[in-house]
């Protein structure tokens, strides 16, 4: 059932994302920066939570988890630590995800050519 | 502000392309992004089952999910096997963490032959950068809204 359900969710977003790239001039990035705000919006509602409690990888997989989880790094500072916290709790909370990403970005950009 | 002034030849190529353009229905586009980005979340939703069967927390087994979509999503940019994913999946494949590694090899192996610093560190970020640069804004700005006002 919950793989079904993050099946569903994960799609839904995506077909949403194609009708609004079909539709619009929007580039990839424009849609996935677009995505990172309003993860980060439903996040500060409170709105983002449940719905990882709900679809699980269906909606911390899309991008716009990064959003959610800068979020809620800096409301967490923000309660730790003050406004140090507000700056440190969302790239502490998101560096793990980053740092695999630049690492592993890196390397594959290293090791691999491109095709053609 | 400026408009750009467009010659006759450049609207007649302009209305040229439109023409020319592959016409590819719309529903079959959102079928084929419904598809992919469900199944790239699946594949997320079963590594993270399997880690929390072995006993991790809910939360460390999520960002191990994305870690590893991210590796597997750098070694398939690197074999050339995400472009087709991409090729076939459109947002599909955008939105997904698999699409934002994507968006960092692909460029970092094009703009390698540019040299290691401007090139392939540099063209990482194309579009990651704005990606990190607007999600911190609005984390900072969202979240901070929340913390001081409710």
């Amino acid at each position: 059932m919950n793989y079904l359900l993050a099946f569903l969710f994960g799609g839904v977003i995506c077909a949403i994302g194609q009708v609004i790239l079909d539709k619009s001039k929007l580039t990839q990035a424009d849609l996935m920066v677009i995505l990172v705000i309003f993860g980060s919006l439903a996040s500060a509602l409170g709105l983002y939570k449940p719905l990882v409690d709900m679809f699980g990888a269906g909606a911390s997989a899309p991008v716009s988890n990064f959003g959610h989880v800068l979020t809620q790094g800096v409301i967490e500072g923000y309660q730790e630590n003050g406004f140090f916290g507000v700056l440190q709790g969302g790239m502490a909370k998101a560096a793990a995800v980053l740092g695999a990403s630049i690492i592993f970005g890196f390397f594959a950009g290293l090791l691999f050519r491109p095709k053609g | 502000m400026l408009k750009e002034r467009e010659s006759p030849q450049a609207k007649r190529y302009a209305r040229l392309v439109e023409q020319e353009k592959p016409r590819v229905s719309l529903g079959f586009n959102i079928l084929r992004a419904f598809l992919v980005g469900g199944s790239i979340c699946l594949v997320g939703e079963t590594i993270k089952t399997y880690l929390i069967s072995y006993g991790m927390s809910v939360e460390t087994a999520g960002i191990w999910m994305s870690i590893s979509l991210i590796f597997l999503s750098a070694l398939l940019t690197g074999l050339g096997v995400y472009d087709e994913i991409a090729r076939f999946g459109g947002a599909g494949s955008a939105i997904p963490i698999t699409g934002f590694a994507n968006s960092i090899v692909a460029p970092a192996m094009e703009f390698r032959s540019e040299g290691a610093i401007l090139g392939l560190a540099a063209r990482m970020f194309v579009i990651a950068g704005p990606v990190i640069v607007y999600g911190l804004i609005s984390a900072t700005v969202f979240g901070l809204i929340r913390s001081v006002l409710l």
